[in-house]
């Protein structure tokens, strides 16, 4: 159940990750990576939201192999977040690159705890 | 004289996925994108897939008590990042273009496998449980070790599958 459950989620976070860093990246000029800083904020978002609903309730623990596992985890990615921040360092843009890294720590680690301590309050 | 030809380090391009494609347009270009690249996005899905389930392995085989340090998620991303490095010149400056070697391998198989969102929960669950030190050592070496790795990576592909590079540039 559970690795069914995984393979469901990245088969539809994977997708979804490539579509919205298209549709966002077609969308302005810059060289910042606003693209992938996108998904993996609003995956931190909705995994925090889940991982607390699943932690404050009876919820079955295939929801979080789905939508936490699967979706989130594929919809989410560190290895272009860093090919990204390695190429713009290359290319000189150390400060761009230098944002790049606080901005989605910081902004990642704030949608996921604010998420879930919002739930976790509501719950 | 530098050679047009020659390989080099620009030739790769900031965003390894969409790489600067760009679809600017209204609803009728998106779907004229889906209806044309559908076997892409099938691709894309299908290494999603196999990535996320290597991912739910490694946190099998390496468990984690939620309060050390997460081992599972730093061999993930570290690794993955060592291997989109690696792969990045393979497709752009070594193996001939492919429909769906790059859709697969880098946005499905290496995306689905690093995760960014389980990153940030580990690091929310360690400091909820007041690890700071452990917090911050997690999210600093993940971010050093993360990047040496992808640096690495495409050091060392260019090193090994493009022997004359060194040597051309000036």
């Amino acid at each position: 159940m559970t690795v069914v459950m995984v393979l469901l989620g990245g088969a539809l976070g994977a997708p979804l990750r490539y579509l919205t860093d298209l549709f966002v990246q077609s969308r302005h000029d810059s060289v910042f990576p606003w693209g992938t800083f996108t998904v993996n904020v609003v995956g931190s978002l909705v995994l925090g939201v889940t991982a607390a609903a699943v932690a404050e309730t009876a919820a079955p623990s295939w929801v979080l192999a789905l939508v936490g596992t699967g979706l989130c985890g594929a919809l989410t990615t560190f290895s272009t977040f860093g090919f990204e921040t390695v190429r713009l360092l290359e290319e000189g843009l150390v400060l761009t690159a230098l944002a790049n890294c606080v901005g989605s720590l910081v902004v990642g680690l704030g949608a996921c705890a604010g998420g879930y301590a919002l739930v976790a309050a509501v719950l | 004289m530098p050679e047009i030809n020659e390989p080099r380090a620009v030739d790769l391009p900031i965003d390894p996925d969409t790489s600067g494609d760009r679809l600017a347009g209204g609803a009728h270009q998106w779907s004229s994108f889906l209806g044309s690249r559908w076997d892409v996005l099938l691709a894309i899905s299908a290494g999603g897939a196999l990535g996320s389930l290597a991912r739910w392995g490694v946190g099998e085989l390496v468990p984690w008590s939620g309060r050390d340090f997460p081992w599972a998620t730093f061999i993930e991303n570290v690794s993955g990042g060592f291997a989109l490095g690696v792969l990045m010149v393979l497709v752009i400056d070594v193996w001939p273009p492919h429909r769906y070697l790059r859709p697969f391998l880098g946005v499905g198989v290496l995306g689905g496998y690093t995760t960014f969102s389980s990153y940030m929960l580990d690091a929310r669950d360690l400091l909820a449980e007041g690890q700071v030190l452990t917090a911050l050592a997690y999210v600093g070496g993940s971010l050093l070790a993360g990047l040496v790795a992808v640096w690495i990576g495409v050091a060392l592909a260019r090193l090994v599958a493009l022997p004359s590079l060194g040597e051309d540039r000036r």
